[in-house]
């Protein structure tokens, strides 16, 4: 029965720690494997997107791969996708960062950066800390958040964060000095989280677990 | 409210640590990995590895520690010393690594800083500084503190934040070593200047130093290894003192 144990794939575009993301696969038994070929996007059981550094040198490094197509494709025809931190703010519309343009348009909304100053004291940026998640509309239960308590700690690196058109999608709300953010979005076949799960503790692994559960990927 | 961050750093030779350590049961004691588990089951925030390797090889090696800590730590890590090449962070960073610090070669090429934020984002850059005062100056000196250079310590730190670094690890090399207390008028001043977090590192004694800091100063970590590594200070124990000052501390 080995041969049909569902096949996930982590998309490499070259930018961010594919290591960590496949460490935390293997640890929680998703058979994952690191891929920048169309063939194994539209082939895949489901996809990681994972990703720091810039949205616009990702969107061009997934373009000159010509991966925006298939990836789209996959997504739309119901193939789970989960978004971590970079790879969250992908999904969405386009950035204000300057020329940074479309993203992915799987979901609708903006990317932003954190402001400089709130109310006259300043914000520091990017955000680095473990910080609280909590709950907007979106109950957990049944979501790959089931076993978090409200308020559990995440570990956050970014500068920027997504804003969505519709609040349907948003599944935690996290507070960074004064600006609420979105921290997590559950849209139909799109998971997605703006901290990383994989470096968040058994807490953490417990997302990349139930996240899987949920597909009947493990 | 954020939580502050606790930060123990392990030197790293040849792939070992080479601090003295005395935690309870460890096998090994030498082994960077293991210990950055304990670490992090202790509840450490995130951990810092500094590697001293002075041989040509140390890039192997280096990897190599980076790798197995990566596949064993699901908390962040650091990796500093003798990254002076965007080669040398690439590798580094898909070996498993979540940010790198630099501090010499960014002094002697300040263009270092833009080339890594440009390649990999601001956030995995962090500008490692060592200041020491010289006639009432705090200025900036590299090796360890025993070469001085012309910068003056608040001047550079400014430059390393406009050149993209995304977060600074300051030492007084004054306060290291003392376990006297950190330097917090200098530490707090450099955190009211600059618009990224701030690591408090040299001079930390007991869990009042931790506190004063978090208290005093607008730093949003502080970095400690000799008062981690003999277990003077048990990172349970300092995280329930903070919050006892309701300093926010991830428990």
């Amino acid at each position: 029965m080995e041969s049909t144990k569902r096949k996930v794939v982590i998309i490499d575009y070259q930018l961010g720690n594919l290591f960590s993301v496949k460490q935390a696969c293997d640890t929680v038994g998703i058979n994952a494997e690191i891929s920048s070929l169309k063939k194994d996007i539209l082939d895949a059981d489901a996809l990681i997107l994972p990703g720091v550094g810039a949205f616009i040198e990702a969107m061009n490094n997934l373009k000159k791969l010509d991966l925006i197509d298939a990836i789209k494709d996959t997504v739309n025809n119901s193939t789970p996708i989960f978004g971590i931190c970079l790879g969250q703010q992908l999904l969405f519309t386009e950035s204000e960062e300057f020329g940074a343009g479309n993203g992915l348009d799987l979901i609708p909304g903006m990317i932003k950066r954190f402001p400089e100053e709130l109310n006259g004291k300043k914000v520091k940026v990017p955000q680095i800390a473990w910080n609280k998640i909590y709950s907007s509309s979106q109950e957990w239960d049944k979501t790959p958040l089931t076993e978090l308590q409200k308020d559990e700690f995440m570990y956050f690196i970014h500068s920027y964060y997504v804003k969505p058109t519709l609040n349907d999608c948003i599944l935690t709300l996290t507070d960074y000095d004064g600006i609420e953010f979105c921290s997590s979005i559950l849209d139909r076949n799109l998971f997605a989280t703006q901290f990383h799960p994989e470096k968040s503790g058994e807490k953490g692994l417990s997302i990349y677990r139930n996240w899987a559960k949920n597909y009947n990927l493990i | 409210m954020l939580s502050k961050r606790i930060i123990p750093c392990l030197d790293v030779k040849d792939g070992r640590t080479v601090k003295g350590v005395n935690f309870v049961d460890l096998k090994d004691a030498g082994d960077p990995v293991e210990l950055a588990w304990q670490y992090a089951q202790q509840g450490a925030d995130e951990l810092v590895f500094l590697d001293i390797t002075a041989t040509h090889e140390r890039r192997g090696t280096t990897i190599e520690m980076v790798k197995s800590v990566a596949r064993q730590l699901n908390i962040p890590f650091t990796i500093g010393g003798g990254i002076t090449t965007i080669a040398d962070a690439e590798a580094l960073l898909n070996s498993g690594a979540d940010k790198i610090s630099i501090n010499s070669a960014a002094v002697r090429n300040p263009k270092l800083i833009e080339d890594l934020a440009k390649a990999f984002g601001v956030q995995f850059v962090v500008v490692a500084v060592d200041t020491k005062l010289v006639d009432g100056k705090n200025m900036v000196h590299l090796n360890g503190g025993r070469l001085i250079t012309e910068l003056e310590t608040e001047d550079w730190i400014l430059k390393a934040e406009s050149l993209g670094a995304g977060e600074i690890l300051l030492t007084s090399m004054d306060h290291d070593g003392t376990k006297n207390g950190f330097d917090c008028s200098l530490l707090d001043k450099v955190a009211r200047s600059i618009n990224i977090p701030v690591i408090a590192s040299g001079g930390a004694g007991k869990v009042e130093h931790f506190t004063e800091v978090f208290l005093e100063t607008g730093v949003d970590a502080a970095l400690a290894a000799s008062v981690f590594h003999f277990g003077e200070i048990p990172i349970p124990y300092l995280k329930s003192e903070l919050k006892k000052h309701n300093i926010p501390v991830r428990l």
